[in-house]
């Protein structure tokens, strides 16, 4: 398996990743000194470091992590939201900067609202709050919120946000990826179709090679049948 | 019954020989609403595994603090054996379903999620004999799809004792009118065997059989351990090549 290091290896639970237990990274565990693969995913070796980038799986919320979530709930003192993991989240009214004294909860955000939030903290009792109090949070009352498997999201933020970068320079929307897997994408519904497709073929090749020249060519010649289209009924 | 011959001439019904296994053909990630599915085919078994989860557990009082339950439901369909099978859980499954829940929970990393259940089903549209191994195989490599941490992998077959040979993965013939028959579930980690999951008998064997079909089962569950391992693998390398 060594030799073909050029190339990404996919491994399997329970594959031998590594002798040094030092090196044991995510999505790895270490039994008896040696290191093992416990998810299916690609094998991401150096002399330091074992890492397994996972090719399924479900979003597990950490703190920090901006989220895509629907009010499924609202209670006296907060909203219940369903973040897209094995955890239900709860938004305290004060994490809320809409809401204000004499303004009912309800009124803020009812059930089926979307909002883009962030995580506070998830305790041992894996209750997970979630914030308002943010930049990037909203509430989502346009554009449009497109799901894609957890597992590939870094792939479609890229290496240091390249790839989200590309699509919102190239097309002039804005795009919030969440953490969990939902994406909200909102301005001109036509360049918001190309992105979605963009988004869709970044999901089933995540594992692949050279994915951002192909994205950039793909999003270019989308954007020239726009225009083409745009002259021929103007 | 005493005229019928299960073995003649070294061979069995079918034509294979005493360590050989049926033909087996697995499909990887066919159910498109799960996070994890398996299509698997062992000798006239069919049968489709489903995955879903870690997910939050409902009804809520079964959900455990300190890590996930997890729930496996065997299930034949009615048209599944030639005399109708009445529908829903019978004794029969409701035990296959316990102890074959049994051996995944050992490799499923449940303490990674709390609260949480991972939900596993398996249907059998055609039964031939050792289904319960053809399930926990399609199970297992489900599993693997739906992205869940585990120690390893869950590879199952069974032995048989017909007409006083010991011969592997026994057909439905072999399994009805031969004297013994006992399943295995070997954990697979890193290309090795490393433990037994499930091993359960029906009739009589002597400690030396039980010792050969021990031999026997590892040799054939490293057979279907590459075949769980390349279905894997090519439904990854299917997605490349359609660039």
């Amino acid at each position: 398996m060594s030799e073909k290091s050029e190339k990404r290896v996919i491994v399997m639970p329970g594959d031998l990743v590594s002798t040094n237990p030092r090196a044991a990274g995510y999505g790895t565990y270490v039994e008896n000194g040696k290191v093992y693969a416990r998810v299916l995913g690609l094998l991401d070796k150096t002399d330091t470091s074992v890492r397994i980038i996972p090719l399924n799986g479900k979003y597990v919320p950490s703190p920090n992590d901006v989220v895509i979530g629907i009010v499924r709930e609202v209670a006296g003192n907060g909203w219940v939201v369903d973040i897209n993991c094995p955890y239900q989240a709860f938004l305290p009214a004060q994490e809320n900067p809409e809401c204000r004294p004499g303004k009912k909860a309800n009124d803020v955000l009812d059930i089926g609202d979307a909002i883009i939030a962030k995580v506070v903290s998830i305790d041992p009792k894996m209750k997970v709050t979630l914030t308002m109090k943010d930049r990037v949070c909203r509430p989502i009352r346009f554009g449009r919120i497109v799901a894609i498997n957890p597992a590939r999201v870094p792939r479609v933020i890229g290496k240091k946000g390249s790839m989200i970068k590309l699509l919102k320079s190239e097309l002039g929307i804005q795009i919030v990826v969440g953490q969990n897997g939902l994406v909200w994408i909102s301005g001109d519904r036509r360049k918001v179709n190309i992105a979605e497709e963009a988004i869709y073929i970044i999901e089933s090749e995540a594992h692949t090679e050279g994915l951002t020249d192909r994205i950039t060519e793909f999003v270019k010649r989308r954007k020239e049948e726009l225009e083409k289209e745009g002259t021929r009924n103007g | 019954m005493e005229e019928l011959k299960l073995i003649m001439d070294g061979k069995r019904l079918d034509g294979r020989g005493f360590d050989e296994l049926r033909p087996i053909k697995i499909e990887v990630g066919v159910l498109k609403r799960a996070d994890g599915s398996c299509y698997l085919e062992m000798g006239r078994n069919k049968v489709m595994a489903a995955v879903y989860g870690p997910r939050e557990v409902h009804p809520k009082h079964l959900a455990d603090p300190s890590k996930a339950i997890v729930r496996y439901r065997y299930n034949m369909a009615p048209f599944s054996v030639e005399e109708r099978k009445r529908p829903g859980p019978d004794r029969r499954s409701v035990e296959i379903s316990k102890v074959s829940r049994e051996a995944l929970e050992t490799i499923i990393m449940t303490e990674m999620f709390p609260r949480s259940a991972v939900d596993i089903f398996v249907e059998i549209l055609q039964a031939d004999a050792g289904s319960r191994t053809a399930c926990l195989n399609a199970a297992s490599v489900a599993l693997v799809d739906a992205g869940i941490p585990m120690k390893g992998i869950v590879t199952s077959v069974a032995v048989a004792k017909v007409d006083g040979q010991i011969v592997l993965d026994p057909m439905k013939e072999e399994d009805n009118y031969g004297e013994a028959d006992m399943p295995f579930a070997f954990v697979i980690r890193n290309g090795k065997i490393e433990s037994i999951a499930l091993l359960q008998m029906d009739g009589n064997m002597t400690r030396d059989e039980v010792k050969q079909g021990l031999e026997l089962a590892k040799k054939g569950a490293m057979e279907i351990y590459q075949l769980q391992r390349e279905a894997i693998m090519k439904k990854y390398r299917t997605e490349e090549e359609e660039e």
